[in-house]
């Protein structure tokens, strides 16, 4: 399947059924394009994980915040945003989570997942104001065996322009 | 229909908890945090949690498993992980938490680690 060019947004409450709820929309996406069923896991934990992240860091878990999650698909790549309505924040800060230090700490695995899951990750400043997740993969073509070995290597030099 | 199920039985001294479906944000994470947290109430801290029925695990999860290894030790216990799937063995490892956790194939190697 190669598909033309799409783009889906939904809005979403500051609620933990919004992330199942996200995850599952991705994944009946990236199904029908054509992903593996391991890929379609890694994209669907991915957008858990962003959506975690909006609700639990970027939104502080306040319910008068949104959630924005857009999805676009071009012939080459799935492309997802998770927006939040916080603060923002920059990766460089964020602390890595195989450092011996931070083994046994009980949070602040999510981002590196995204790394690890996606071709490629990024952070910016969005337009509501607060952090946004941009992060793809790329679409597989006919016979091919789609995989990743970022191991949670960031690809944000090679991250997709964020959607006017 | 709840996201975890979860059952404990005793072998020796050892509390085994028999997990199926997902540990994930919500109610599954919830549920964990406060089995782990009652059976060290009741003073039970050589816990073997057996993952093999276990399909997800997000991040939540994950630091779930940590907490309650923590906690365990803590009060100079153990908690050991048995049967895992390929996604949480593969999660583990490249969060590099199978360095951290004693991961068993076998219920009777498990239960025996804990003499």
């Amino acid at each position: 399947m190669t598909p033309e060019a799409k783009h889906l947004e939904v809005i979403l409450d500051t609620h933990v059924e919004s992330v199942n709820l996200a995850e599952e929309m991705c994944l009946r996406v990236a199904e029908a394009v054509g992903f593996s069923e391991d890929e379609c896991y890694r994209i669907g934990m991915s957008v858990r994980e962003g959506v975690i992240n909006a609700f639990h860091y970027g939104n502080q878990e306040k319910p008068d915040k949104k959630i924005h999650l857009a999805l676009d698909l071009t012939q080459e790549k799935m492309i997802i945003h998770v927006m939040d309505e916080g603060k923002g924040f920059h990766l460089a800060d964020v602390p890595d989570p195989l450092a011996e230090e931070n083994l046994l700490c009980t949070s602040g695995r999510g981002i590196f997942l995204m790394k690890a899951f996606m071709d490629e990750f990024d952070v910016v400043a969005g337009r509501t104001g607060g952090a946004e997740i941009i992060m793809s993969k790329k679409i597989p073509g006919p016979g091919s065996a789609s995989g990743n070995g970022n191991h949670g290597k960031s690809n944000s030099d090679a991250a997709p322009q964020q959607e006017a | 229909m709840p996201a975890l199920f979860m059952t404990c039985r005793e072998v020796g001294a050892v509390t085994i908890v028999d997990l199926s479906g997902k540990i994930s944000l919500g109610e599954g994470s919830a549920l964990l945090r406060k089995t782990i947290r009652d059976l060290i109430e009741n003073g039970q801290t050589k816990i073997l949690l057996n993952l093999g029925d276990i399909n997800y695990i997000d991040s939540s999860g994950i630091g779930e498993l940590v907490s309650g290894f923590t906690a365990v030790r803590n009060r100079s216990g153990e908690l050991k992980l048995l049967n895992l799937t390929k996604k949480v063995h593969d999660l583990l490892q490249i969060t590099k938490l199978f360095t951290v956790f004693d991961v068993y194939n076998d219920e009777g190697t498990a239960v025996r680690s804990y003499l």
